[in-house]
Order: C-alpha cells, then structure tokens, then sequence
C-alpha cells in the first residue's frame, strides 16, 4: 500500500524531472535568504555583551551544527525506507544527502574552532559535545567511502543504510551531551525548555541563516539527486535517450 | 574610511570571524557548483558507453 | 505489508534499538572519563583523581585574581558557589578570563592549591547587546549568567 503509493510518484523519470525544475527555485530562495541573513549577521545585529563581535561566528556555526544532524536524519530515514520497502528514490536521497552533511559537519567544527581560540582559548578540547560532533563527521565519511568502496548500488545503499542506522544513536548525545556531562561547550541557547536565551536582534538573523541552510540543502539534494537516478538507471531507455539527445 | 577599517577589525576578532564567512561561503558555494558538472560528467559516460557498444555491433 | 517487508522493518528497528543500548552501556560504564571538569566540591569530596592532572571548572570569585606585576603569574580562587579551592597559573589568560567569568583550569593538586598548567575560559548560552545588560543591571536585575551548574553526576 504505502509502498506503491510511493513507487508511483517516484518512478526514476519523474522524479529526475521534478528536481531539474525545483533545483533553482530552491536555488534563488537560498541566494536571498543567505544575502539577507548574511548583511542582517554581519551588520545590523549587535556586538554581544560578553563576546564582543567574535560571536558573530554563532550566525554559521548554529545553523550549520542544526544541518549537519537533520541532514544524517533525512539519510539515515531514506535509507531505512530504501531498506525496508525497496524505494530506489529513497537510496538516491540517502546518498545524495551524505556530501552534504559531511560538509555542514566539517563547517561545524570548523567555526567553532575559529570560535574556541579567541574565546575559551583553545582550538580544540575533547569534551563530550565536541567528540561527537567529530564522531558524526566519521560517520559521514564511513558512509561516504562505503558508497565508493561497493560497486553494485543495491547492496551499497544496504550497506550504507545500516551504517547510518547505527549511527542515529549519535544525534540525541550530541544534543544532550552539553546537559548530561560538565562539557567545556556552553548549553543550548535557542532549543531549551525555557525558551530562546538570545536577545531578539540576535534571534531573528541566526534563524534567517537556518532556514537559508535548509533551503541550501534542498537546492543541493534537487541536483545531486539527478545525479544519482542517472547512475542508478544508466541502462534505461529514457535515460540512454537523454544522453543521446544531450549533445 | 577610518570606520570601514574598524569594522573589517572586528574588535581584534577579524582573522577568526572573516575566515568563518569567507570558509563557509566558500565552500558551500563549491558544493552547490560541482553536482553541476557531475549530471553533465554522467550524461556524456553514458553517451561514450553507447558509442563503444553501437561500434562493437 | 509483506511478511519479507515486516521482517526488514522489524531488523531495522533492533538494529537502531540495539545501537542505542549499546551506547547507552557504554556511555554509563566511561561516565567518569565523560566529564570534562571537577567542581571544587567534587574536589573536596575526593572525587578527583589525586596521582593524575586533572581539570578543575568553577567561577572566578570576585576580587580575588591577583597578578604578579613583572611576570604573566596570576593567582585566583575559583568556586560552584560551595566550595572554593585557590589557583596559581603562569601563562596567557583567555580573553574572557574575568572576575566572575566560568574557567576550567587543567593541572593538578599541590598542598591544597591548584596549579594549572592551561587556563580555558567557558562562556555561557546568553547573548544580548550591551545595552540591553546595561538596562537590565539599571533595573536592579541580574543579567542571566548560567553559572556552572551543578550537575548530579
């Protein structure tokens, strides 16, 4: 039932057409939504009280720390869809995806390297938030190079479904691990029971660079995932037609 | 002039803050770049492989 | 659903549900390594390690830094509002370092003080423009600062 429903929408070709035609609006809502959330980051929101104007790295590390663990969800529940009911679409998002995450992890860890130095005074410690926030970077890795490693697609996607399986168990202790254990990384400051603990000025730029990161996503995931339904039905008629007619 | 220069300072943070915009964009922008070429990279494997097999036959 | 559907799904769960559990005894049986930094109270009770460095986290008790003039050597008290334990350090301060400020010091025990050997600063989780704590300190509030809690571990 469910699973033929979903076929239906999602046979190869028409899936590939939809993307070819969301990819660019996805793309131009992104390009105004960074342009935007980018001068509102780096001009009209306040230097912080503690911080001075280094905290503005907040306005890429939050937002790209958000993406790097919804994006290895997304992977992660296409891959267990592509497991279970053999939705071929589904391997091809979860595959799509991994590059992605893999980059906003490395953008994480990243900035809030460029962070640490000025403000806690170290590049890097090996506290509990900062381990796994490098663990999900590996898994990102892993998943990639097992992708690379299997020839035959079925039983990578497989492989790399359960890889990513595994790995969900890292998400909550990313995000609990500032609570759970005395960490040299501060709390959450906009997901916390007691509400956002940032001013206003600071909120409203910090979520415009959110929504543009997941509107990246998306523009990103349209063209990669062309890519991967062009691989995955290389034999098919429609698509040895379209390379034929693409000269 | 004299505020644009203290602006680009940053308070002293310049190198740390510049370096995350300058990274990030950077590398995003990259990345939305490349999947690109990749389909148009695929698209002319497949031709390639139809040429070799249509010769063969 | 399929009987060869079901039994992938059901796989699919164990194999997230066993993950879990996995961690979850593994993160229990490594609690100790876990936790980044003593407070001066677990340190009075003798939970830090006596023979090994180790990291101490507490705030900076107000008035109490005092630098020595011809060098970069710092002497402070750092608290959880509890305990307070002294520190002696000789190096570059973070620039957050400050009366009141969250530090984790690294070092170890030597007759009662600690000397630290790296000085880290902690922020906390609020932001907010100057002016804003200015109006908030006008108005006789506190500025919310999230001291280092202290946590039941």
């Amino acid at each position: 039932m469910f699973g033929q429903a979903i076929d239906k929408y999602a046979a190869p070709e028409n899936a590939y057409t939809l993307a070819g035609r969301l990819a660019p609006w996805f793309g131009w809502v992104t390009m105004f939504l960074l342009l935007a959330g980018l001068w509102d980051s780096l001009f009209l929101a306040p230097a912080d009280e503690e911080q001075g104007e280094s905290y503005r790295i907040i306005f890429l590390h939050v937002p790209a720390a958000w993406m790097s663990m919804f994006v290895y969800v997304v992977m992660a529940g296409a891959g267990a869809v592509g497991l279970v009911w053999k939705v071929k679409l589904m391997d091809a998002v979860a595959r799509a995806s991994a590059p992605t995450g893999a980059i906003f992890t490395f953008l994480t860890l990243i900035t809030g390297m460029l962070w640490g130095k000025p403000m806690w005074g170290t590049w890097w410690v090996w506290d509990a938030r900062l381990t796994s926030e490098l663990i999900l970077l590996f898994l990102y890795l892993g998943y990639i190079a097992l992708q690379a490693a299997i020839d035959d697609r079925r039983t990578a996607a497989r492989a790399g479904a359960v890889l990513a399986l595994v790995g969900v168990v890292n998400i909550p202790i990313i995000h609990y691990s500032v609570m759970w254990w005395n960490t040299l990384h501060q709390g959450p400051t906009i997901v916390r029971a007691e509400g956002p603990a940032i001013h206003i000025s600071m909120l409203i730029p910090l979520l415009v660079m959110a929504i543009g990161f997941t509107t990246y996503y998306l523009a990103v995931l349209m063209q990669q995932v062309r890519c991967e339904i062009l691989e995955q039905e290389k034999n098919s008629s429609w698509v040895r037609a379209l390379a034929a007619g693409g000269k | 002039m004299e505020g644009i220069v203290e602006y680009l300072d940053m308070g002293g943070y310049a190198f740390y803050v510049w370096t995350s915009f300058g990274l990030c964009m950077g590398l995003m922008i990259a990345h939305l770049i490349l999947p690109r070429r990749r389909e148009r990279r695929i698209l002319g494997e497949i031709r390639n492989r139809m040429r070799r097999e249509a010769g063969r036959a | 659903m399929n009987p060869k559907r079901r039994k992938l799904l059901i796989t699919t769960i164990f194999i997230v549900l066993g993950a879990g559990a996995a961690a979850a005894f593994a993160l229990m049986a490594f609690q100790e390594n876990l936790l980044y930094f003593y407070s001066p109270l677990q340190v009075a009770k003798g939970e830090a390690p006596v023979s090994r460095p180790f990291r101490l986290g507490g705030l900076v008790v107000h008035g109490s830094v005092k630098r020595d003039p011809h060098s970069l050597a710092v002497a402070f008290e750092l608290t959880d509002t509890v305990e307070k334990i002294g520190v002696r350090y000789d190096g570059i301060l973070p620039d957050l370092f400050r009366e009141g400020q969250g530090i984790v010091a690294n070092g170890s025990l030597t007759d009662g003080v600690f000397v630290a050997s790296e000085v880290l600063a902690k922020h906390d989780e609020n932001y907010m423009p100057p002016e804003v704590a200015d109006a908030i300190k006008a108005a006789g509030g506190a500025v919310p600062t999230t001291h280092l809690r202290e946590r039941q571990n």
